[in-house]
């Protein structure tokens, strides 16, 4: 593998970071377990979760490697995944296919398996929030579920979903336990009826700052330590600055360039050891938040441009060095990868609405384009303010084709919050975090419910509700394909179809909100969003400013082909029957060649530009997009939609039967917003403007993955029509887009001979992965997705 | 009404930005590396993806003009029979046959020019009209559809070989914003052998455009055996400056064979086998030529 890094040190770092088979560990999973037996139903439960965290920083292995400016493991070391069994407790056989599947494997210790089994198991088994869902869910909703209607976000991992803000580094955490302490004092008792509740929220803050706290107070010492054995002079004195930095954060706020990165990477591992929350966490603005640092820096001559770089890529390896928490089952299907999507925006504007990019921007471009890791997902945000320049950078490290940088357009982000509800401040503050979504950084919990299969439902419109994949009937009678004499009757039975479905899947939801609330508050993710302390009140139960959650709709591509392909062929143009193509979806296709032919090569197509498809796209989006958004969640805020599917795409296609567009059974269903694949060929224009046909500003994100040869984007003209798209796209309020630029061959070699190409990354969805690691499925998705070649 | 063959968006190299290419179909010239041998012929012509044929005969079923049989298992077109109707296309199970020609009034044309305004704002862009040949279609159309495209606001570039009447360009010159002018080789014996014709027309009207102020890149194929050496170099970059041709931008486009294969589809054969790309070392040789000539704004490609 070729060495990345600035320096030797950092290329050593690098290294072992991304050659560290990830692993299992269960000393967090032990040290919960202690405390739970030690102190259940002794300690109410925000306090409770507030001791499990203390207890394991109390004690939990330290680590410093060899060369590292900035410390700390969630685990015991590099690549460590500690469990979380008071979410999902592993069952043994989980624990064996983690250790033994051929993709994104997690190695499991001989004696885990036993100590699982003996201990773990029966403790966790009936108390884990998965066993509570699974107990508090309708039968209609687990047929749905099983059958791929939708998925779950919060059945192995914990809400989250969410970004830091400059709150961070403008405080210390004694300040924060003096804050909590004066929410505490002045609660009215004799007024105020949840007054009880909220002060046990608060101590379990305060228990929480504590556990940060003997976090950095050990890791201060055991830099000492480790200095005090130190020969070399030049590591002698780096140990005793992070001893000293330790000293300082995170009790204290910080006061250089350096203490602030390590002040964020203690926040981080305390979200993320205290559950495993979707997205790990982010450090969201971080050029804007880390600006003020770097300026003082180079004024006092205490920091360089190299010295500073050098930091952050320090901090790009701890990013990396923490994989996904371990998933199995549809979970797993959903979210195939090791990216924990830690995101960071660059760019963008300032809270007052100037233009954003700053010397620090342009530094994190450059170690993005260095350390070409996969975290933390890197992404720039674009306004119009944005100089030409910058945007052109991003542009030229996005042409090298392994999909960072991704463009966001801060115009629509701010103009997304703000219908939303946000104030115009908060609004500017905020970004995209995970994939695509859309967020107010420090001050929201946007929480992401799961994925909902669309073209599924029109599967279901056309058999009556049938599902013959599982043989169950999971939607309404309406009736089958035949009965529905006009397109009209057709589309009206897929809107009662899809807001039966819809509420199955809502109603859900808010039950698991509501176990989440009660059993597993987030004390520590509390005391840095907004408005917790204030309100006495939890992230996990609308502690929050803002409470949003998404239902992430998939497929539109496909869907609309589908329903484009029945209009145009059975309704409009007559080619055939309705009786003749649900005869043909039934036989897959196989002796229905005509028809074949016509609805998937002379039919309109969604990423054409072609208002007859597109239309039906925007009647799709239409519809979901205002069955969802406004119903009322359990925390005091409302649903949204995004348009995403990490891999979710390929596990719903495969729960499905060939469909009207020609796409065979089992094969994947078309990804965030973009066509479905081979369908667009009017090259990457009337890609974008089918897609910006799309209302983004009533969503929380959507994703356009867009491929192109190298030969496309090639010199500097190639370079200059890359910004104009991006620009051009997001003029007409597109929300993301981003680039895979990789030739179709190279694909294909690296498909037969994964070992010759270990280092290959490409843009998945929203994210990047390496091409190894994905299932076969996804690459030949990948692989087929359409490519963009016009030379 | 003049046949398209094809209109390419997002084209960032046939003139300045993102533009929209359209592609006429039907030229007065044969060059030997014609990349689109589907826009030489002034009729609508059947391309058919031979080698994928499955022989299953639907195409020849339904075909009114008995143009297709099965030679070998493949279905065959005979071009002087197809009248372009694309029966077989949709008829086609494997999807292998394509039309090329397709009628657009000014009107339509226009619409699927304007789809993409946007990107020609953002970027600079605009039409290309291009080929086949432009200039030698029915220039009231030609004329008709510039004039709208300029009303809009569309920049129009013209993609030409120059082989045509002089008044054709007069026609249109108040509404084109540059002319891509293609030079092949001074010498007339050259000229001839590749091109089928001599070079005089298109050098008397490219001396007559410069005099009457147009924007004019000069484009250079540029081909191994053919023009790709020093002599031939020299003579065009002499001819420019002894005929004082006011030039903007000289493209420099290196030969490739990436259209050979489209020769199969129209029944035909490719006679440029022999034919050879200069090497990248070749190419920025030539470039620096017309930079030392004073040809500053020279690019590699379009």
């Amino acid at each position: 593998m070729e060495k990345r890094g600035m320096n030797e040190r950092i290329q050593a770092l690098r290294e072992l970071s991304v050659s560290t088979q990830p692993h299992i560990d269960l000393e967090r999973a032990k040290s919960e377990t202690e405390t739970y037996k030690k102190y259940e139903g002794t300690l109410s439960v925000p306090e409770l979760r507030g001791q499990v965290l203390y207890d394991y920083f109390a004690t939990k292995t330290l680590y410093i490697g060899e060369g590292e400016l900035i410390v700390g493991e969630k685990g015991d070391a590099p690549q460590a995944a500690p469990t979380f069994p008071e979410l999902c407790c592993h069952t043994v056989e989980d624990m064996h296919v983690m250790n033994d599947r051929d993709l994104i494997n997690f190695s499991v210790k001989e004696e885990d398996y036993g100590y699982q089994e003996d201990v773990i198991i029966p403790y966790w088994e009936r108390r884990s929030i998965r066993s509570k869902i699974i107990a508090n869910m309708t039968q209609e909703w687990r047929d749905c579920y099983e059958a791929g209607i939708f998925t779950e976000f919060m059945e192995q991992r914990g809400p989250g979903h969410t970004v830091g803000s400059v709150k961070i580094y403008e405080k210390g955490f004694l300040d924060y336990k003096e804050e909590i302490q004066k929410s505490i004092d002045s609660l009215d008792f004799i007024n105020d009826t949840e007054a009880y509740d909220k002060r046990n929220q608060l101590r379990g803050m305060a228990k929480s700052c504590d556990a940060i706290m003997v976090l950095g107070k050990r890791y201060a010492e055991y830099a000492r330590e480790l200095a005090a054995k130190e020969t070399n002079e030049k590591r002698k004195e780096e140990l005793l600055q992070i001893a000293a930095n330790c000293d300082v954060v995170p009790a204290h706020k910080p006061e250089t360039f350096w203490q602030a990165i390590q002040m964020y990477w203690f926040v981080h591992l305390g979200v993320t050891s205290e559950l495993n929350p979707w997205d790990a966490y982010s450090p969201g603005r971080l050029d804007q938040h880390l600006n003020p640092f770097y300026k003082k820096g180079k004024e006092d001559g205490s920091l360089n441009d190299e010295k500073a770089l050098e930091l952050l890529e320090c901090l790009w390896v701890k990013f990396n060095n923490q994989p996904a928490p371990p998933k199995v089952g549809i979970t797993l299907k959903e979210s195939s990868t090791y990216t924990d999507f830690a995101n960071i925006n660059t760019g963008g504007i300032t809270p007052d609405g100037e233009n954003g990019v700053n010397g620090v921007s342009y530094l994190i471009l450059d170690c993005m384009d260095e350390m070409k890791l996969l975290q933390p997902s890197s992404n720039v945000q674009i306004s119009k303010k944005t100089p030409q320049k910058f945007l052109k950078r991003a542009c030229e490290i996005s042409r090298k084709g392994w999909g960072q940088p991704a463009f966001y357009n801060t115009e629509a982000i701010i103009q997304e919050l703000l219908n939303a509800g946000k104030s115009l401040e908060d609004a500017r503050r905020g970004g995209t975090s995970g994939c695509v979504e859309t967020g107010a950084f420090g001050n929201e919990a946007y929480i992401l419910t799961g994925y909902f299969n669309i073209p599924k439902v029109f599967e279901l419109t056309l058999n009556n509700g049938f599902d013959k994949m599982t043989g169950k009937q999971l939607g309404l009678k309406l009736g089958y394909g035949t009965d529905f004499k006009t397109y009209d009757e057709l589309f009206e039975a897929f809107q009662k179809q899809m807001k039966y479905l819809i509420d199955i899947k809502i109603e859900g939801s808010n039950v698991i909100e509501k176990i989440y609330a009660e059993h597993m508050p987030a004390p520590f993710l509390s005391i840095i969003t907004n408005d917790c302390i204030t309100n006495g009140k939890d992230y996990n139960a609308g502690g929050a400013r803002y409470n949003t959650k998404y239902l992430q709709g998939v497929g539109i591509g496909t869907i609309t082909d589908c329903l484009a392909a029945v209009k145009y062929n059975v309704y409009d143009e007559k080619n055939f029957t309705m009786e003749e193509l649900l005869a043909a979806l039934d036989a897959n296709f196989e002796g229905y060649e005509r028809i074949l032919n016509q609805v998937k090569n002379h039919s309109p197509k969604y990423g054409n530009d072609d208002d007859y498809a597109d239309d039906i796209m925007k009647s799709v989006f239409g519809f979901y997009q205002k069955e969802v958004t406004g119903r009322k969640n359990m925390v005091g805020g409302t649903y949204r939609v995004n348009m995403l599917p990490t891999t979710c795409h390929v596990y719903f296609g495969d729960v499905m039967m060939a469909s009207a567009n020609g796409r065979l059974a089992h094969v994947p269903v078309s990804e965030g917003i973009s066509p479905e694949k081979g369908a667009d060929v009017n090259g990457p224009t009337a890609v974008i403007k089918s897609c910006a046909k799309m209302d983004h500003l009533q969503t929380g994100g959507t994703l356009l993955n867009q491929k192109f040869t190298p030969g496309v984007v090639a010199g500097e003209e190639g370079l200059d029509q890359m910004a104009n798209l991006v620009r051009a796209y997001f003029n007409m309020d597109g929300h993301h887009i981003q680039f895979n630029v990789i030739d179709r061959e190279t694909l294909i070699a690296a498909q037969k001979n994964p070992e010759e190409y270990k280092d290959l990354i490409v843009r998945v969805a929203g994210y990047s992965d390496h091409f190894r690691n994905l299932s076969k499925a996804l690459q030949d998705e990948i692989i087929n997705r359409t490519e963009q070649s016009f030379c | 009404m003049p046949l398209v063959s094809n209109i390419q968006r997002y084209s960032i190299h046939d003139g300045d930005g993102i533009r929209t290419t359209v592609f006429f179909k039907g030229c007065p010239l044969k060059c030997v590396w014609c990349h689109n041998p589907e826009t030489q012929s002034f009729h609508k012509q059947i391309l058919t993806n031979r080698e994928k044929c499955v022989g299953c005969g639907s195409c020849e079923k339904v075909c009114p003009t008995k143009a297709i049989s099965m030679v070998d298992g493949k279905a065959v077109t005979d071009q002087l029979k197809c009248n372009g109707c694309g029966n077989c296309v949709t008829f086609c199970l494997m999807n292998l046959r394509e039309v090329a020609g397709t009628e657009y009034t000014v009107k339509e044309l226009h619409k699927e020019c304007k789809k993409d305004e946007m990107f020609y704002e953002q970027s600079g862009g605009g039409v290309t009209l291009s080929g086949g040949e432009v200039m030698v279609q029915d220039m009231d159309y030609i004329e008709k559809l510039v004039k709208r495209l300029n009303k809009r606001g569309f920049t129009v570039t013209i993609d030409t070989c120059g082989y045509a009447p002089y008044e054709n360009f007069q026609r249109i010159l108040p509404y084109v914003e540059t002319f891509l002018y293609d030079i092949k080789a001074i010498d007339n014996n050259v000229h001839k052998k590749y091109i089928g014709v001599d070079n005089n027309l298109i050098l008397d009207n490219l001396e007559k455009l410069s005099a009457d102020g147009a924007r004019i890149y000069i484009r250079i194929p540029t081909v191994k055996g053919v023009n790709a050496d020093d002599e031939s170099m020299h003579a065009i970059i002499d001819w420019l400056l002894t005929h004082k041709i006011n030039v903007a931008q000289v493209n420099l486009l290196p030969y490739h064979n990436t259209g050979s294969s489209k020769y199969a589809r129209l029944e035909g054969k490719y006679e440029g086998e022999e034919l050879q790309t200069p090497t990248q070392e070749e190419m920025e040789h030539f470039m620096a030529m017309f930079h030392d000539a004073g040809f500053h704004h020279t690019k590699i490609g379009g």
